[in-house]
């Protein structure tokens, strides 16, 4: 049997219901990645059509292209799906339109004609819409526009199968009839350029109308093609009249606003012939939930009481998992060590790799929990509620309203975070959300605030203490956020226009799509940064090995009697090795950076090790401290060691410290991909250590100075 | 009149978009462009924000662009 393969190119607006669709073509195989070079995703679905007479089968691809409300609009997606239209190699393209809104989406549709590909159209929604009174003659829109119209719906699975053939039937056409039908004193020149053409029995390998019509709209690559050809110096004088022509007839000299007014024409037009209404019964339920939820006194407060809830959420129902997952890493690692004995190849497996990674995969259970809850408020419509509420508030500071999603996000996880803010179109606005994200404290820090707070301050002022953390890295952002939009990313104030979509119950196939690939992402990374990360943070306290100083000691340790000296020699020993580590080695080498801050060496390499994860600043602070490697933040007596060897004016420095600087490894490598470049990295890197060493030089001398 | 100065629940049909290109092309999409009927369904906190309704989609505006549509009562 023949196997012939067929590409689709699924486009349309945002909000028609595309990820649905294509969910529920039932034999449907998906493959999620990101189209090249942008971080924007790329799904794919492979499926069959069995040709009954032929029997030939069909592999049909189907590319779901990022949601465009036109190709004109140059936000990231927009562009990402106008460039594979223009430039990618595709048999056919599906336009999927809401059948519910009919005219904007056929101004997306008017333009998809002029590409002059075939193309079939998808009423989508058909359900919805006939529930709202609203009934499409499909037949007639199809004479209207050229090409095969089909009803669907992804709930009902209506007309699947029927747009499976069609998908086949259209592939075997020689061209496309497609057509759009312009004001009578656009199609005069259009006949006349193509009368042009024929006469002089011009080849080309678009039709010819298609080819006047792209003249016409002054489309920069078919002059560039027309400027080779000889006919280039007949058809000019006869293109410039005509453009004459149309300028003098719209008083207009903007010829894209001409064919802009012409498409929405076109578009109101073909709604006009082809949609009936019975009874406007349209979404009464949105506005009834809307004047509950974006009320102007009660909006706020009930989006922060969701937030509130999704975050108790997030952090009490993925504790209990953390926990098995925390245990299971734990055991694994003794395990190893008793298999493989004591010896470097055991460290570095139990210590290094499994003590790592463990600590990364034990976030899976909260990131997966906060995934869900953020996609199913972005799925049901109310994210973009949000956005509204809050767009006037967070414009004063140079954010979008969009930018609050990612930044609520940091509070959880600054990983995660940082890929959330994808959902801003403008690359500024993304830009200055993605720089100040890290100045949300992430919930890894919180063992170290536990820690000082509870050394240096009394149980009653440790909760303010927190509390104050997190409100001054909030303001301290959006500050942040101010002075970066003066500065580095002036770039366009993106205007604010956003459709608000209607609340839909999502359906779990997507929702479970969206957690899947988002859980696998971060799995992936694990295995593989976060790693070879561990790695190296293993070896660079391990190495150099001295055999003569580990030889002394344990020769001490044998000869004590008290199972305490024992202990607090094989500490003692801990820190020695550490000292002379490579990782010893750098801390002594960046002392003079933190001498400013009241901190010694051993506050500075904690820091640095920091830089790895924020959980390791707990465990470095134990070992430095000669307390042996068992340390977490409620062991009192490392905080007794700590207010014995640090001063109050350093330990604030310290607390600064880490709640302004660079989460950690694993975030600054999404940061590279989601900011597009290794030099904005650099950059993050200066501006959060610039910020990080002064706001703590000044904390360090100001508590000194108050004393 | 000023899109900015009806109240919530009030019609209007838009006499002109006083915008770039850019912004202008966009509203197109969005379906705004004169002659259309449009409503003010809602609006956010000292009016920083402003929903309104337009061929059966809600869209959400900013101050500033919705200043930029001139508008006149039916």
């Amino acid at each position: 049997m023949e196997h012939i393969p067929i590409k689709v190119a699924m486009v349309g607006q945002p909000n028609v219901g595309k990820s649905s669709l294509i969910n529920s073509i039932s034999d449907a195989h998906l493959h999620v990645g990101n189209f090249a070079g942008v971080t924007v995703e790329k799904m794919e679905v492979e499926t069959r059509y069995c040709d009954e007479e032929g029997c030939c089968e069909y592999d049909i691809t189907i590319v779901d292209l990022p949601g465009a409300y036109s190709l004109r609009d140059f936000t990231l997606e927009e562009r990402v799906t106008r460039d594979f239209l223009l430039n990618e190699d595709y048999d056919l393209i599906i336009d999927v339109v809401d059948s519910t809104h009919l005219q904007r989406n056929l101004l997306l549709s008017a333009e998809l004609l002029e590409l002059g590909r075939k193309m079939i159209v998808v009423l989508n929604m058909n359900d919805e819409a006939l529930k709202e009174g609203i009934e499409i003659d499909e037949k007639q829109l199809s004479v209207i526009l050229g090409v095969p119209v089909i009803k669907t719906s992804a709930k009902t699975s209506e007309g699947l199968d029927e747009l499976k053939r069609l998908i086949a039937e259209v592939y075997k056409k020689q061209e496309t009839d497609s057509k759009i039908v312009y004001s009578d004193f656009i199609e005069e020149e259009i006949e006349h350029l193509v009368r042009f053409f024929s006469e002089r029995h011009y080849k080309s390998d678009i039709p010819l109308r298609h080819l006047a019509i792209r003249l016409l709209k002054e489309d920069t690559a078919i002059y560039r093609k027309m400027h080779e050809e000889p006919i280039w110096i007949e058809l000019l004088p006869v293109l410039r009249e005509a453009l004459e022509h149309i300028y003098l007839h719209t008083g207009k000299k903007d010829i894209e606003e001409i064919f802009n007014d012409e498409h929405f024409a076109f578009a109101k037009g073909a709604k006009m012939e082809a949609m009936s209404t019975k009874s406007m019964r349209a979404h009464n339920l949105t506005q009834k939930i809307d004047n509950l939820l974006i009320h102007p006194y009660l909006g706020i407060p009930i989006f922060l009481f969701f937030m509130w809830a999704l975050f108790q959420l997030t952090f009490t129902l993925g504790a209990l998992p953390m926990e098995w997952i925390g245990a299971t890493f734990d055991w694994m690692a003794d395990l190893s060590k008793e298999l493989l004995g004591e010896s470097a190849l055991s460290s570095l497996v139990a210590d290094g790799i499994l003590s790592g990674v463990g600590a990364v995969v034990s976030f899976l259970p909260n990131i997966v929990i906060l995934f869900l809850g953020i996609a199913f408020l972005e799925t049901t419509g109310y994210m973009a509620r949000v956005a509204f509420l809050l767009d006037g508030f967070f414009h004063k500071f140079g954010l979008h309203g969009k930018s609050f999603i990612p930044l609520v996000t940091g509070f959880g996880c600054t990983v995660p975070a940082y890929m959330a803010a994808r959902t801003l179109k403008s690359r500024s606005d993304r830009m200055i959300t993605l720089f100040i994200l890290g100045f949300m404290s992430c919930s890894a820090r919180i063992p170290i605030y536990v820690l000082f707070a509870g050394a240096f301050f009394s149980r009653d002022d440790a909760g303010n203490i927190l509390f104050l953390i997190y409100i001054g890295g909030a303001l301290l952002g959006l500050v942040a956020a101010k002075i970066l939009r003066m500065t580095a990313f002036k770039g366009e104030d993106d205007p604010f226009v956003m459709e608000m979509p209607k609340y839909r119950m999502p359906s779990l196939k997507l929702i479970y799509h969206v957690v899947y690939g988002q859980a696998k992402d971060y799995l992936n990374k694990a295995g593989t940064f976060i790693l070879m990360a561990s790695i190296l943070i293993w070896f660079a306290s391990n190495y150099p090995k001295n055999p003569q100083l580990e030889a002394l000691y344990q020769q001490k340790i044998e000869r004590s009697f008290s199972q305490e000296e024992k202990q607090s020699l094989q500490a003692q020993l801990q820190s020695k090795k550490m000292q002379e580590s490579y990782l010893g080695i750098v801390g002594r080498f960046s002392e003079p950076f933190f001498a400013p801050l009241g901190m010694d060496w051993k506050m500075g390499v904690a820091l640095e090790t920091g830089l790895a994860a924020k959980e390791v600043v707990v465990s470095t602070l134990g070992v430095l401290y000669s307390l042996g490697e068992d340390i977490d933040e409620e062991n009192s007596s490392l905080q007794e060691s700590l207010k014995k060897n640090i001063s109050l004016p350093a330990a604030v420095a310290f607390i600064v410290f880490v709640m302004l600087y660079i989460p950690c490894f694993a975030s600054m490598a999404v940061f590279v991909r989601e900011a597009g470049g290794w030099r904005y990295l650099g950059y993050l890197f200066l501006m959060t250590t610039a910020v990080a060493w002064s706001l703590s030089f000044i904390a360090y001398n100001s508590v000194k100075l108050f004393l | 009149m000023k899109l900015t100065e009806l109240k919530q629940g009030e019609e209007a049909v838009i006499v002109n978009i006083d915008a770039n290109s850019e912004l202008r092309n966009r509203l197109l999409s969005f379906g705004l462009a004169a002659g259309e009927r449009l409503s003010v369904k809602g609006h956010s906190l000292a009016k920083q924000t402003i929903e309104i309704e337009i061929d059966g989609t809600l869209i959400a505006l900013r101050r500033e662009e919705a200043d930029k549509i001139e508008v006149k009562r039916p």
